[in-house]
């Protein structure tokens, strides 16, 4: 990374700091440029991130794939499967036709139905990273600035919250909430399923932005913009997010890039426990269930969504990563 | 420190409090229907509400939970339908599996202490051993393989790593026997070999984590100067790298560990679910599955305790790295 004496020093600042005003004769660069071109500059991050563009893209026009691949992903090809519930021909039956081959005993399509559960995956992963970043970004600046009383409960929650087993916890309120709205009995609809595990992620992620953002902002909340803004008499509102928020975003963004792949695999985990989503719907999770239990007879089976979920979660750390750097040279890995 | 152990135990009794207070009122007060659920097939009115009478469902709440509790601490009477007399640890009666709860317990912890303690020792002895390594020799290929070793595994997924592991050892080349549980007493070499895979797979992905954050660590010592007092004073490599900034270096990762063997031992759900080892994660997964009302609530305890009592433990191991923290 080649930087001139300007950006190194700019570099030296803080994220938080407030960008000096430029001097005449030199160009003036804000902060979020120079992470822009710090991040430009770092080639894995940049890789990484066309990785990243690559499964969303494929994820978002998933629809269109089926059109042009011209195989649905509940289109069953039984007569391609054997006596024996395995798909003919080498590697799970991989042709031109079938990509990546057959699913055992179904005989559905595994690249449709990767292409598929690419979307569910990050539609899930998206949503409960948006709605714990806000949470956290709330409960974190409040009680990050008015501290006392406020800052002690939000602070025991937080310290709760990490004394309780996510997993185990998951697999427990799982199927009491679907017990509280449908009988034993009842078909239980997709939405429903991936609402309450949006909820789980959104109940139990909070409290490392809220953490993240209530530290900042104790470090923030005596500097002279903020006693500046209280002795004009601006609100609590105003001063919380008009005033304090700006000064946060780039470590809420990092940990924004780094909590979605963590729900990639949350996600996977919850489906492939059998509590997130289930069969017919397509994910990584389900999948990679039942393939294990062909892992002597059709090992492709577990090698195609295995790899390509590493892909996707390596492709968002990588790139949470680099952003990170970008965002904060001190941290350098 | 004796004061610091009593808040400590204190904070961590009403954490525990706290848990079984929430695990308790998500069971009994959320489903419409706790009896229905549990039951699936033959289950006629009269026999709902036999059972609703002996699991005390018609008592008030306060009755119930205090009741639960008793069990726990001094054991209490279930009635005839379940068993009689339940000894404490008392944690209510299973009636899928028509034993005490605690019976059941009995027989999985010690899988799950097999799978989890073993694979912990290999995971911090790997994982902060790669990460001392790379940062010592900063820059050098060995280095790069740390690095790309860890950014490997923190991607992986262990169901994957678990069945290629599988794959590869079980099924290709045959030298593995597939996984699974005997006692270590009655027969070391089996038990090893039936867990080993697990702990492989375990160890594999947490020392990613832990390399990638000991190396981090330990580049920040080395960058301070009471390490180069220490190399000045004429310490040796080893003594001043090994002893003294290690000592520095190690405190986050003690904290990071407790966490992570405390949670693993509540129930390694993944792992034993990939290789098919019936452990108390696998016995939760089953609960959930057969509507086990009693067994998902005592996991649950179970499992918090765990990481509480990890959390205690690291405060204490702290205060024994760090004398800073006994003093404030």
């Amino acid at each position: 990374m080649s930087l001139s004496q300007i950006e190194t020093d700019a570099a030296g600042v803080d994220a938080t700091a407030v960008p000096v005003a430029p001097q005449p004769g030199m160009v003036g660069r804000s902060p979020g440029r120079l992470a822009w071109a710090r991040l430009r500059a770092n080639r894995t991050a940049m890789v990484s991130g066309w990785i990243m563009v690559f499964f969303i893209v494929l994820g978002l026009a998933a629809p269109l794939i089926e059109l042009v691949y011209g195989i649905s992903p509940f289109e069953q090809f039984q007569d391609k499967i054997a006596n024996n519930s395995l798909p003919l021909g080498y590697f799970g039956g991989v042709s031109g036709e079938h990509w990546f081959g057959l699913e055992p005993q179904l005989g559905r399509d595994i690249f449709i139905r990767l292409v598929y559960g690419l979307r569910t995956s990050l539609f899930i992963a998206t949503s409960a990273a948006l709605l714990t970043t806000a949470l956290g970004i709330v409960l974190g600046i409040v009680s990050g600035y008015l501290g006392g009383w406020i800052d002690g409960v939000i602070s025991w929650v937080i310290d709760f919250a990490l004394a309780l087993p996510f997993l185990i916890f998951a697999l427990a309120i799982m199927p009491t909430v679907t017990a509280r709205f449908y009988g034993p009995r009842d078909e239980i609809p997709v939405p429903f399923r991936i609402g309450v595990m949006i909820f789980l992620f959104a109940l139990f992620g909070w409290t490392g932005t809220a953490r993240l953002v209530r530290g900042q902002v104790i470090s923030l909340r005596e500097r002279e913009f903020v006693e500046a803004a209280r002795a004009s008499g601006a609100g609590l509102f105003h001063i919380l997010f008009r005033q304090l928020l700006p000064n946060l975003w780039a470590p809420i963004l990092v940990s924004f890039s780094l909590a979605v792949p963590g729900y990639i695999t949350g996600e996977a985990a919850l489906s492939f426990l059998g509590i997130g989503v289930v069969d017919p719907t397509p994910d990584f999770g389900v999948m990679i269930n039942k393939s294990l239990s062909y892992a002597q007879t059709d090992p492709a089976y577990l090698i195609f969504p295995g790899v390509v979920i590493f892909l996707l979660v390596l492709a968002f750390n990588l790139f949470g990563d680099g952003l990170r750097d970008a965002l904060d040279p001190k941290s350098s890995r | 420190m004796l004061r610091f152990l009593i808040k400590r135990l204190l904070l961590g009794a009403l954490t525990m409090f706290a848990v079984s207070l929430v695990a308790f009122g998500m069971f009994f007060m959320l489903p419409r229907d706790a009896v229905a659920t549990m039951c699936v097939k033959n289950c006629n009115p009269e026999r709902l509400e036999r059972v609703r009478v002996e699991l005390g469902l018609k008592d008030p709440l306060v009755d119930q939970y205090t009741g639960y509790m008793k069990g726990i601490f001094v054991g209490r009477d279930l009635g005839s339908a379940q068993g009689g007399f339940c000894d404490a640890p008392c944690l209510g009666y299973s009636y899928t599996s028509s034993e005490e709860v605690s019976d059941i317990f009995a027989r999985v912890l010690p899988v799950t202490l097999s799978i989890v303690i073993p694979a912990a020792v290999l995971w911090l002895g790997l994982g902060i051993g790669l990460g001392m390594v790379s940062a010592l020799r900063r820059g050098t290929v060995f280095d790069r393989l740390a690095i790309g070793f860890s950014l490997t595994g923190a991607s992986m997924q262990l169901y994957f790593v678990g069945g290629m592991l599988m794959i590869i050892f079980v099924y290709t080349l045959k030298i593995l026997p597939v996984p699974h549980y005997t006692s270590l007493w009655d027969d070391p070499l089996d038990w090893a070999s039936g867990l080993v895979l697990a702990w492989v797979a375990l160890a594999f992905l947490f020392s990613a984590v832990y390399a990638r954050l000991s190396r981090a660590q330990m580049l920040e010592t080395l960058a301070e100067d009471f390490v180069r007092t220490a190399r000045a004073k004429g310490l040796t490599k080893s003594r001043a790298y090994g002893r003294h900034a290690l000592r520095a270096a190690i405190t986050p990762i003690v904290t990071i560990a407790g966490l992570d063997i405390g949670g693993a031992l509540g129930g390694t759900v993944i792992t034993e679910t990939t290789f098919g080892i019936q452990g108390l994660g696998r016995t939760a997964v089953e609960a959930v599955r057969l509507g086990d009302l009693p067994t998902i609530m005592a996991t649950v305890l179970i499992s918090a305790v765990f990481i509480v009592v990890a959390n205690i433990v690291v405060d204490l191991l702290y205060a024994v790295i760090d004398p800073r923290v006994r003093l404030g």
